[in-house]
């Protein structure tokens, strides 16, 4: 039996349906009106210089960021350092040896920390590295980053851990595994591959920020000496770049971003793929 | 051979239950360090929370609670008022949201509802792109792209209808609190789309049959019985994006035209906290100067701390009602 539909129903069917396609359709555009301006101003602007070459003095056109692009990665490899093992091992604890309510309450305070505005992460990089030391630093920039990869390591680690299945732990255990040989010798290498790319997430995630880079690492014309001196970060040299008013550093920032951009998607895109085809596929 | 020295070591383990013995089996041992590493991650918060109070506490003991009402913002003659910031803050992250809630749960709701399971893998995916691009990507396109835009094309008849009101008066130069909330609403709506379509997702499917097989079109289905099912979720996925949008640094300096006076117009510049302090923080000298940038941080983290707790409250009561 059919019913009837009025046909003041089926024109609001109709047309809020149509409706939120456009606003869909309205949100992901902004994703290619983002590639296409980087593509037309940022590629345009891009040139060997570029990876090659010092900033030039004020005044001066040319040169390149060769040196923030040694130090984005200078930064990124202490964050990671200082970020990975703490949120991993403690996403251990959560996946394998938590009780439920702690872990419940851990998880919560980690999504807290997730949601901390990373400028106030910066303060407190500056209030305990900078501070102390009396000078801005690469240590303090990894220090902020680090901060911040925490809580993404926390719960990717748990999610991953969990999603091995029972029985190849209790394959090990039947074989007298301990519990520790067990996790580290079975568990994670079977959710390796979702591990790596959990962390490659991670590190995209906070290989874009800023803020709190502004007054840890604060920025340097010049190769920077070492871990304990100021550094130049290709977000920092965007922002600056972006906000002067010399057209040729325009040009610039946005050969910068176009850079930053591509990195950062190709690690999304790339750790993504890796996760849906993995063997410890997920929802996420 | 490897399995008989683990038998052997259970075995041993067995007869000496001695806190060293199980130490040398490697259980404890790894059981201390990942036990460690999670109370460091509560000790790193409670040393945020600590660092902000205690590098805060000279202008509190300067200005008080009256520091938060003042709108006097004189580094040279030291005297500090967060009020212009916390006002600029506000005004910029709810006109995001204001722009970003319909977009947002719209096409969430054609991702969850409407959408073939392919198309709608393939647009999430392509949204979660679009969240992770950086906040300066959004601000180098802000200036140089989006505020020409609205200076163009969406201030001049805005004005000549609008313009009556208060909140359209004014000349618009470009860097205003306008162009701030509309780059913040397009950097949350990724946000409130992917929780949002997890929250629907979440909604049995014999609620939608219900309403189908009594007649219901797929639209009043999804209005009347999926979305006041999930519409604790979507309030959270609300919420989160507001915690994002209040906390947002680079794309609202780039763009906000950071200039610390109230203004009841849109169209004129603003400030924000978050903005304020990666301007001046570093080269703020003087102890009060520092303290009070420090204690508008404390205001901001205390504010998007309890937002986002709330958020998170929200999107589990309506998971766990789903599952």
């Amino acid at each position: 039996m059919m019913m009837e539909i009025s046909t003041s129903r089926r024109f609001i069917n109709g047309f809020m349906l149509t409706l939120s396609g456009i606003c869909t359709v309205l949100v992901v555009s902004v994703l290619f009106f983002i590639l296409g301006y980087l593509l037309i101003h940022g590629a345009t602007s891009l040139n060997w210089d570029f990876f090659t070459k010092l900033p030039k003095p004020a005044g001066e056109t040319g040169g390149g960021m060769a040196n923030a692009i040694v130090g984005s990665g200078k930064v990124l490899l202490l964050a990671t350092v200082i970020g990975v093992p703490i949120g991993f091992l403690a996403g251990v604890f959560l996946a394998e040896y938590s009780g439920k309510t702690f872990a419940f309450a851990i998880r919560y305070v980690v999504d807290l920390l997730n949601g901390v505005p990373s400028i106030v992460i910066g303060i407190v990089a500056y209030a305990l590295v900078v501070r102390p030391m009396h000078h801005f630093s690469a240590l303090a920039g990894g220090t902020a980053l680090g901060i911040m990869m925490i809580p993404i390591a926390v719960r990717t680690t748990e999610e991953f851990l969990r999603s091995v299945p029972v029985n190849i732990r209790e394959g090990a255990m039947a074989l007298g595994a301990t519990k520790a040989t067990t996790i580290f010798t079975v568990v994670i290498p079977a959710a390796i591959s979702g591990l790596t790319s959990g962390m490659m997430l991670n590190l995209a995630r906070v290989a874009g920020e800023t803020a709190p880079l502004l007054f840890t690492a604060l920025g340097n014309q010049y190769w920077s000496k070492g871990y304990l001196a100021p550094i130049a970060t290709l977000p920092v040299m965007i922002y600056n770049y972006a906000i002067s008013p010399e057209e040729d550093l325009h040009k610039q920032a946005w050969a910068a971003g176009f850079v930053l951009l591509t990195l950062v998607l190709v690690i999304n895109v790339s750790a993504r793929l890796i996760i849906a085809r993995g063997p410890s596929a997920q929802r996420r | 051979m490897a399995a008989t020295s683990y038998i052997a070591e259970t075995l041993g383990r067995r007869t000496s239950r001695g806190f060293f013995a199980r130490l040398r089996g490697g259980d404890e041992i790894s059981y201390l360090i990942t036990l460690a590493c999670t109370v460091s991650i509560l000790l790193i918060v409670c040393l945020i929370v600590y660092e902000l109070w205690f590098n805060s506490q000279a202008t509190f003991k300067t200005f008080g609670f009256s520091f938060l009402k003042s709108s006097a913002w004189d580094p040279n003659a030291d005297k500090y008022g967060a009020l212009p910031f916390i006002y600029g803050t506000c005004v910029t992250a709810f006109l995001g949201m204001i722009i970003a809630v319909p977009l947002g749960v719209a096409a969430s709701i054609f991702l969850a509802e409407m959408a073939p399971p392919k198309l709608s893998n393939i647009l999430t995916f392509l949204i979660e792109l679009l969240a992770a691009v950086p906040s300066v990507i959004y601000g180098l396109l802000g200036i140089f792209i989006l505020v020409p835009a609205i200076k163009a094309y969406l201030v001049p008849p805005l004005k000549s209808v609008f313009g009556f009101l208060p909140i359209f008066e004014g000349t618009f130069y470009g860097l205003s609190l306008l162009s701030a909330g509309i780059v913040l609403s397009v950097m949350v709506v990724p946000f409130i789309i992917s929780v949002s379509r997890e929250v629907l997702l979440a909604v049995p499917v014999e609620q939608r049959e219900a309403a189908l097989a009594l007649g219901a079109t797929k639209w009043e289905t999804t209005w009347d019985i999926v979305l006041p099912y999930a519409s604790t979720g979507i309030f959270g996925s609300i919420f989160l994006a507001l915690a994002r949008a209040l906390g947002e640094t680079m794309a609202v300096t780039m763009v906000v035209g950071n200039t610390p006076k109230i203004s009841a117009s849109l169209l004129s510049p603003g400030y924000s906290i978050a903005a304020v302090i990666a301007n001046e923080f570093a080269e703020a000298n003087g102890d009060l100067y520092i303290s009070s940038l420090i204690f508008m941080a404390l205001v901001l983290f205390g504010l998007t701390i309890v937002i986002n707790a709330i958020a998170r409250i929200f999107i589990m009561t309506t998971q766990k009602r789903g599952s």
